[in-house]
């Protein structure tokens, strides 16, 4: 099915950014990550395909600064979708190759034209601070 | 389902003898399903003024479905006859914005100092609609309308009488930002909107070398709604939205480019008719 419109703009915007991006849809599926995100993560979209937010929330195993592991829900890309609100947060998580990243997170929901909910976007920044 | 091209170019009207052959209106296509007095009318254009001159006294309800509120897909509409025909019912249907419904949007042309009349003072019944994204009905046809790309709030429709369907998509970019042209189908602005549709109106105002200057601009090359139909799996495709800039002869030579084996392809022509009967159409579905 195609997606809406405005779904499919973020995408090509995110495939032209340098800053690494996870696109989901209304489901939390993650339908997109770019490659700046590929390269973070250490794995390619094509070699995982779209994952549901129980997958790729834990599948690299993201933990707060404690060492605590978060759970999907608890993702602030989770809670921009859940609660349809901007969400931002810091944690660590584990890349395909094994290498940690330390990072922080901006996440917003994708409101289309007649208020529709589409889904939510994350930006992801190595945190050095 | 009948189809007949009222205005076929894109973004200005162009008239003169260089130009006469595929028309200088801009962009108007009347559908008729077969239900008696009532027409449906793709964007309102120049073209739509031609067509309220002939339009039948018979006739007690028109759909207009704007594609969006460029100005030459609604210049024609204040100088509509249907608009001045006391007891005429007529439904404006198109996207809103963010912010404003289509009325309000709507007013900001038909009003002082643009024009001099207003919406709420026209004699026909005037019934003016936020299409909705999805699937209604009209009298003899249902209706599908979906956002497409192009810049601004902007929608494709798709028309079915329940024998043949027609998809209307007369600005689509649908290859901008795209890494590969066409993608895959869920990827793809307007796909859904199109698949195997009898016809697909379809964008193509520039050449494929043109299009590299005018990226972003809303429109698409005839090569690239060539891709997107033989994508989509249409059985015919009329390009649309004609370059002000191309003469008839210049149509005729870039049109010649692009013969597809896959698919009948023709340049839109101001006057001409598309018709399929029920057989036609149920052939090509068996296909």
């Amino acid at each position: 099915m195609t997606a809406d419109v405005e779904v499919i703009l973020m995408k090509q915007v995110a495939s032209y950014l340098a800053m690494p991006i996870f696109l989901v849809d209304l489901a939390g599926t993650l339908i997109f990550y770019n490659e700046p995100a590929e390269a973070l993560l250490g794995r390619r979209f094509d070699e995982t395909g779209e994952m549901p937010l129980e997958e790729w929330g834990t599948v690299f195993v993201p933990v707060d600064a404690e060492g605590a592991v978060l759970a999907p829900h608890q993702l602030p890309l989770a809670v921009a979708l859940a609660e349809r609100r901007p969400a931002h947060g810091r944690f660590s998580i584990t890349a395909g190759d094994g290498r940690r990243h330390d990072l922080a997170v901006t996440a917003f929901p994708l409101i289309g034209q007649n208020a529709r909910e589409l889904g939510a976007v994350a930006l992801f920044w190595e945190d050095d601070s | 389902m009948i189809v007949r091209f009222w205005g076929t170019r894109g973004s200005l009207p162009t008239p003169g003898s260089a130009t006469q052959r595929y028309g200088g209106n801009t962009s108007c296509v009347e559908v008729r399903s077969g239900e008696p007095g009532a027409m449906v009318v793709l964007d309102a254009g120049t073209g739509i003024c031609a067509f309220g001159a002939q339009m039948s006294s018979s006739v007690s309800r028109i759909d207009i479905l704007l594609s969006h509120l460029h100005m030459d897909h609604i210049i024609g509409l204040g100088f509509f006859a249907g608009l001045f025909r006391p007891g005429l019912e007529v439904h404006i249907w198109g996207p809103g914005s963010t912010v404003l419904p289509l009325r309000a949007r709507l007013t900001r042309y038909l009003s002082p100092p643009l024009f001099p009349v207003r919406l709420r003072d026209l004699p026909c019944r005037l019934a003016v609609h936020d299409v909705p994204l999805g699937t209604f009905e009209l009298p003899g046809l249902q209706v599908t309308a979906a956002l497409v790309c192009h810049p601004g709030p902007t929608v494709g429709y798709r028309l079915d009488d329940g024998h043949s369907t027609l998809v209307y998509l007369s600005d689509h970019e649908p290859a901008l930002g795209a890494r590969r042209f066409p993608d895959l189908p869920r990827w793809t602005s307007g796909f859904d909107l199109a698949a195997k549709a009898d016809a697909l109106i379809h964008d193509a105002q520039y050449s494929d070398a043109e299009y590299e200057h005018h990226l972003g601009w809303g429109h698409s090359s005839i090569g690239q709604a060539v891709a997107f139909a033989v994508h989509a799996g249409v059985g015919q495709l009329v390009g649309f939205h004609h370059d002000p800039w191309h003469d008839d002869d210049t149509l005729d030579a870039l049109y010649s480019e692009y013969a597809d084996p896959r698919l009948r392809v023709t340049p839109a022509r101001e006057g001409a008719v598309l018709a399929w009967s029920v057989n036609e159409a149920a052939a090509r579905r068996d296909r």
